[in-house]
């Protein structure tokens, strides 16, 4: 019984190395295939269309809800101390430095990486993968490249889009609704806020989710069993993974970059 | 219009999105204006004690904020804090009798450096120093010298 247990740890270990190992080769095949200008920039627009653009909607609702809230709780609390004038730098450097990065790519683990995955998964289930192959079609160049890239370029831009849309939402919740004076909401914002330090490292934070959460969702797609079953938890592992990977890598990112970069 | 233009315009549309989001966390949230504002020179000042003076801290004539604070640091011979002003050039020239102050914004605010002009006819340039300076307040100081003169009564 015991050793089945260790024979099970060690079968899972050399199992999770293996997969860690295959998919860190699948990732640098995927990057050395840039997309070429002229044959697959029109696949590279596509998935960006698909990836980014179309989740633009959800991003700027969720930014303006969350920037709301972030002013709302602020507000009560800063109240107390009367420094609501202050509401503006609380909000702007929550929002920047961890809300922003953090909450867009979690939404875009939810929406677009499963959609990566259970797309390429499908197209592996019904063969199309194959058929690519055999026509001396490169799967990787022509599928999983312009996705990864696409999610490369989409996630830092929603994570702006996400930060500017949540500081106009606690705009309007500080501002116009609990009355905050509108100079010193601006004024203090402006003064506590460092571009290359706050902006920056939250952008920076973008592209290490971009990287990480669309290489783990088109290579969860790629290694699926090829059934809807298999299709079905690959893309649920996608999900959970990604998130565990943005949460945790979040952590590490700040430490380092409060640490003195 | 076919599809794939559409597409395309979509994507220029959320590319510009992203680049317009910038603009804004740029210039309206952020504090890069001050980052590319014209050229300077920088002076130093010797003080006893900074207190609370980090860099990026504003530098104030008459309440006017003419330039920051860029590095603090300590000058192991003399044991003092040697602080460096960045004063833009868009202010006025400063006599070489300047005198520097370290004053808190408010009770809680952040300390800033607030510089009072002289009558000397030479102004301060590029890498001088400023001789007269006043020492940061520190309000455990001050409660101490109030507790210690009501004793002595």
């Amino acid at each position: 019984m015991r050793r089945n247990i260790v024979l099970e740890l060690g079968h899972r270990g050399v199992h999770y190395g293996i997969s860690l190992g295959r998919s860190g080769i699948f990732l640098w095949q995927t990057v050395i295939r840039w997309p070429q200008p002229t044959r697959s920039f029109p696949l590279l627009i596509q998935q960006i269309y698909s990836v980014g653009a179309m989740s633009l909607s959800i991003i700027m609702l969720s930014a303006l809800f969350i920037g709301a809230v972030v002013a709302l709780q602020g507000f009560n609390t800063l109240e107390k101390f009367s420094a609501e004038q202050e509401l503006g730098q609380l909000l702007a450097l929550s929002v920047v430095r961890e809300l922003g990065p953090v909450v867009a790519a979690l939404l875009y683990a939810g929406r677009s990486c499963s959609a990566l995955t259970a797309e390429i998964g499908l197209m592996k289930a019904t063969e199309q993968l194959d058929s690519l192959d055999m026509m001396g079609v490169d799967p990787l160049h022509f599928v999983v490249a312009p996705r990864f890239w696409a999610g490369f370029i989409s996630l830092p831009m929603l994570v702006l889009v996400f930060d500017a849309m949540a500081i106009f939402g606690g705009y309007l919740i500080g501002v116009e609704w609990l009355g905050v004076d509108q100079g010193s909401f601006w004024n203090n914002m402006q003064s506590s806020v460092d571009f290359h330090i706050d902006v920056m490292s939250g952008f920076y934070k973008g592209v290490v989710f971009a990287i990480v959460t669309t290489w783990i969702a088109v290579y969860q797609g790629f290694a699926a069993l090829p059934t809807a079953e298999g299709v079905g938890r690959a893309t649920t592992r996608t999900v959970v993974y990604a998130s565990l990977a943005v949460l945790g890598l979040d952590f590490i990112l700040t430490a380092v970059m409060l640490g003195g970069w | 219009m076919d599809r794939d233009m559409i597409i395309e315009l979509i994507v220029g549309l959320f590319m510009l999105a992203g680049i317009a989001a910038l603009v804004v966390l740029a210039f309206r949230v952020s504090n890069i204006s001050d980052h590319v504002s014209t050229d300077g020179y920088v002076i130093k000042a010797n003080f006893d004690n900074v207190g609370d003076l980090k860099p990026r801290a504003a530098v104030k004539l008459a309440g006017v904020k003419i330039g920051r604070v860029i590095d603090v640091q300590l000058d192991t011979k003399a044991y003092k804090a040697v602080a460096k002003l960045w004063i833009s050039n868009d202010a006025a020239a400063l006599p070489t009798d300047t005198s520097a102050s370290i004053y808190t914004a408010g009770i809680l605010g952040a300390n800033y450096v607030g510089l009072i002009p002289g009558f000397d006819e030479a102004v301060l340039k590029d890498g001088d120093k400023i001789e007269i300076t006043h020492p940061a307040l520190i309000l455990e100081n001050l409660i101490g010298h109030l507790l210690f003169k009501t004793e002595a009564k």
